[in-house]
């Protein structure tokens, strides 16, 4: 799934002599990745994995794909690093300037509307999937997902990346409206793991924020302390 | 010679780096349990490694469904030996080259076998370790290893070997698991299970379902905060 956007974005670079470089140095940065966001009455957790791979290298096998739109809205990253940094740094910097102008911190949905505003207006040029979730005082915790064509929905639960394909089963049979935190953090835990262990383009740690109106609780869950599922 | 039947000119299942080295006494092979259906972790205990007689091993990276062929062809070859009242058991050499010439072959009729193959055992008293690809590529050496082992494992072992030259077979094994420790780091189609196989002169030991990811530090994670 990633190779095949990779091989739509770089056709300036095929020459023959990209069959003599290996692979990783022609392919673009990418998250090909894991990402997810439940919603719980009183806020929401957004997880995701930490692998940054270039075709086959893992780049990065610690990257914080939780990215920090405001206080108290947070982005997950899917799809071009280069693309999804670069738009979640212009959306934190229009919601800054909007706190000072509105007195108070910015709703969600308007944070979720602007990266629409930018994922559909550029859609030819950009690869970014984003899942973005948070709390405000008007509607408690909302997850939007914002998918490839830059279309923008509001979901209780929301999954996105190329891991993602190997969960939606398990969250269909799995995914009880109406947890508490505490369940929905392992909930997320789980279905991370089922998703990172075998996708070839996710892995490391699995990265967890818990947003609700007293702030954000980040937790990483280290590789080697992720629960065990079957293993054939 | 097109009798209009042809395998296909790309890997589907395949397996990712497979590692070796020679110590003081022996030959050490590892490689991990994984067939990738492209990004897809999809058979996470599938065995690349094998024991081909007292004198040699075999382990192969590349299509899955290729391995599995030259393994029952090479298995066949060897059962003939015994029935035939041999004389000279296959030996890890003669292996080699028997599968050099076999790619070889395979790749001039544009009907490659997708593999990267790494032997390892013993050639007349000596410790024997090469590796054959599947355009014929063969060559011996006191450390091997296919795919993106090829960048990390090498350096580490060879970096291993300016320190001391000839390792024991503990330190052997300890390199070995932390070269397929680091694969697992930076390879995206590597896993955490594995097989490892000790060749010594008294024959072939291999150690099934090894299981490095408690071994694996993430520490670092810890310290990682965004972007900037």
């Amino acid at each position: 799934m990633a190779s095949a956007a990779v091989a739509g974005h770089s056709n300036m670079k095929s020459s023959h002599l990209a069959s003599l470089t290996p692979q990783w140095m022609n392919s673009e940065v990418l998250t090909g990745t894991s990402i997810m966001a439940v919603e719980f009455d009183g806020g929401v957790v957004v997880g995701a994995d930490s692998r940054t791979s270039m075709g086959t290298y893992v780049s990065n096998r610690v990257t914080d794909k939780l990215t920090r739109v405001t206080d108290r809205i947070y982005c997950c990253r899917s799809g071009s690093a280069a693309d999804t940094q670069a738009i979640a740094d212009i959306v934190s910097s229009h919601m800054e300037i909007l706190e000072v102008k509105l007195g108070e911190p910015p709703l969600v949905q308007v944070a979720a509307n602007t990266f629409k505003e930018i994922c559909y207006n550029y859609r030819d040029m950009l690869m970014a999937g984003i899942i973005v979730a948070g709390w405000d005082k008007s509607k408690g915790g909302q997850v939007y997902t914002i998918p490839l064509g830059g279309m923008m929905v509001r979901q209780p639960i929301a999954i996105g990346g190329s891991g993602s394909t190997y969960v939606w089963g398990h969250i269909d049979a799995a995914y009880q409206p109406n947890m508490n935190q505490e369940e929905t953090v392992d909930f997320v835990r789980k279905t991370l793991t089922l998703a990172l262990t075998r996708d070839g383009s996710s892995g490391g740690v699995v990265r967890v924020a818990v947003i609700t109106k007293d702030g954000v609780d980040r937790r990483v869950f280290l590789h080697n302390e992720l629960p065990e599922f079957y293993q054939g | 010679m097109n009798t209009g039947k042809s395998h296909t000119m790309y890997p589907s299942t395949s397996g990712t780096s497979v590692v070796g080295l020679v110590y003081d006494g022996g030959v050490m092979l590892a490689a991990d349990s994984l067939g990738s259906y492209g990004s897809l972790a999809r058979f996470r205990d599938v065995k690349r490694l094998f024991k081909v007689t007292d004198k040699a091993a075999l382990a192969c990276s590349g299509d899955i469904a290729d391995y599995q062929f030259i393994r029952e062809v090479i298995e066949q070859k060897v059962r003939d030996d015994v029935c035939g009242g041999y004389t000279r058991e296959l030996n890890a050499g003669a292996l080699h080259c028997w599968l050099t010439r076999v790619l070889y072959n395979r790749r001039s009729r544009f009907d490659p076998l997708w593999l990267e193959c790494v032997v390892a055992g013993y050639k007349d008293d000596e410790p024997f370790l090469g590796y054959v690809d599947k355009i014929g590529t063969a060559f011996e050496a006191k450390e091997v290893a296919t795919g993106f082992g090829l960048h990390f494992a090498v350096p580490m072992i060879r970096e291993a070997r300016e320190k001391k030259q000839n390792l024991s077979c503990d330190e052997a094994r300890k390199l070995l698991t932390e070269c397929l420790k680091v694969l697992y780091y930076r390879d995206c189609r590597a896993h955490f299970k594995y097989q490892l196989a000790d060749i010594t002169p008294e024959g072939v030991t291999i150690h099934d379902d090894l299981n490095l990811k408690k071994e694996t530090n993430w520490e670092v994670a810890n310290y990682i905060s965004g972007y900037e």
